[in-house]
């Protein structure tokens, strides 16, 4: 998994597909740091990613549950048409922030 | 064969492989590259390639529950029509009660971090999403989308 720590906020940059096969990696890394590093905003870089099944939902559920008892956050950035539509039919934007990059 | 049994106009494949996580991406890819015959958008790859994702992945999870299997997967392509009809099976648990299974956000494994998404999106992706399941026995998932007309130039 790639990952960048600044402070209490952990920046995941998801690889080109998210499925259930390389989810149960970022599951596994994301909690270790968040635990070890005491993340509160979690971000989703979609930044190199044009596939996701529900697998990826339930990775940014579960990465939500693990920071919003303190008051943490989860956020999407990056992300393309495809995959803002995957993330707002699944409901998962009731809980995390998708953020609208400035068009030039 | 004359060709009113229309075998000039369907293209059919079948692929039968080991229930492995690593296969999902084998099977999403195996389907797209098949169906790039039909001339398809490109939304309406992504469309299909997640079905199967999501297919594929519950039979990997919950029909096999992560153990040994195969895991059998047909397309069938109608040129005249732009159908693709896939089907998705497993000889695995099999499903208790179908129309409970098929409710968003219901799932019989919250401890796995699932979400109880897929046959939405399954529904979502295709035109119509049929599921076949015995318990003890096994699950079929049959699914069919039709893609959008080109319209033609002649150059
Ligand atoms: N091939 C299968 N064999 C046995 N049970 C299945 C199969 N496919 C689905 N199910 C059952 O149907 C339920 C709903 O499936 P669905 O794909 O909608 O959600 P999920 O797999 O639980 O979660 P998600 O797809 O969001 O990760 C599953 O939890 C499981 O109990
Ligand atoms: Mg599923």
């Amino acid at each position: 998994m790639q990952y960048q720590v600044e402070e209490n906020c952990l920046t995941i940059f998801l690889p080109q597909e998210v499925d259930h096969h390389n989810a149960e990696d970022i599951r596994k890394e994301a909690d270790k740091v968040i635990e070890q590093k005491h993340i509160r905003y979690v971000i989703f870089d979609f930044a190199g990613t044009n596939f996701m099944d529900s697998s990826g939902i339930g990775v940014i559920m579960g990465r939500y549950r693990q920071v919003y008892l303190m008051g943490g956050e989860v956020w999407a950035v990056h992300a393309n048409d495809r995959m803002k539509r995957i993330l707002r039919m699944s409901g998962v934007t009731k809980i995390m922030q998708v953020f609208e990059e400035e068009k030039k | 064969m004359s060709q009113a049994e229309g075998t000039t106009k369907t293209n059919e494949m079948e692929i039968i492989f080991d229930s492995k996580s690593e296969n999902e991406g084998f099977a999403r890819v195996a389907v797209a590259a098949f169906l790039t015959q039909l001339d398809p958008l490109l939304e309406e790859v992504s469309d299909v390639k997640t079905a199967v994702s999501e297919a594929v992945t519950n039979a990997v999870i919950h029909g096999y529950r992560g153990g040994e299997g195969k895991i059998r997967l047909s397309c069938r392509l109608d040129k005249e029509s732009r159908k693709i009809y896939i089907e998705v099976e497993d000889k695995g648990v099999g499903i208790e009660d179908v129309e409970k299974a098929r409710e968003p956000m219901f799932t019989t494994r919250p401890e796995l971090e699932r979400s109880g998404m897929g046959f939405a999106f399954m529904e979502a992706f295709m035109d119509d999403v049929e599921v076949e399941s015995t318990p003890g026995e096994g699950t079929c998932i049959k699914m069919y989308k039709r893609f959008e007309e080109w319209i033609t130039q002649s150059l």
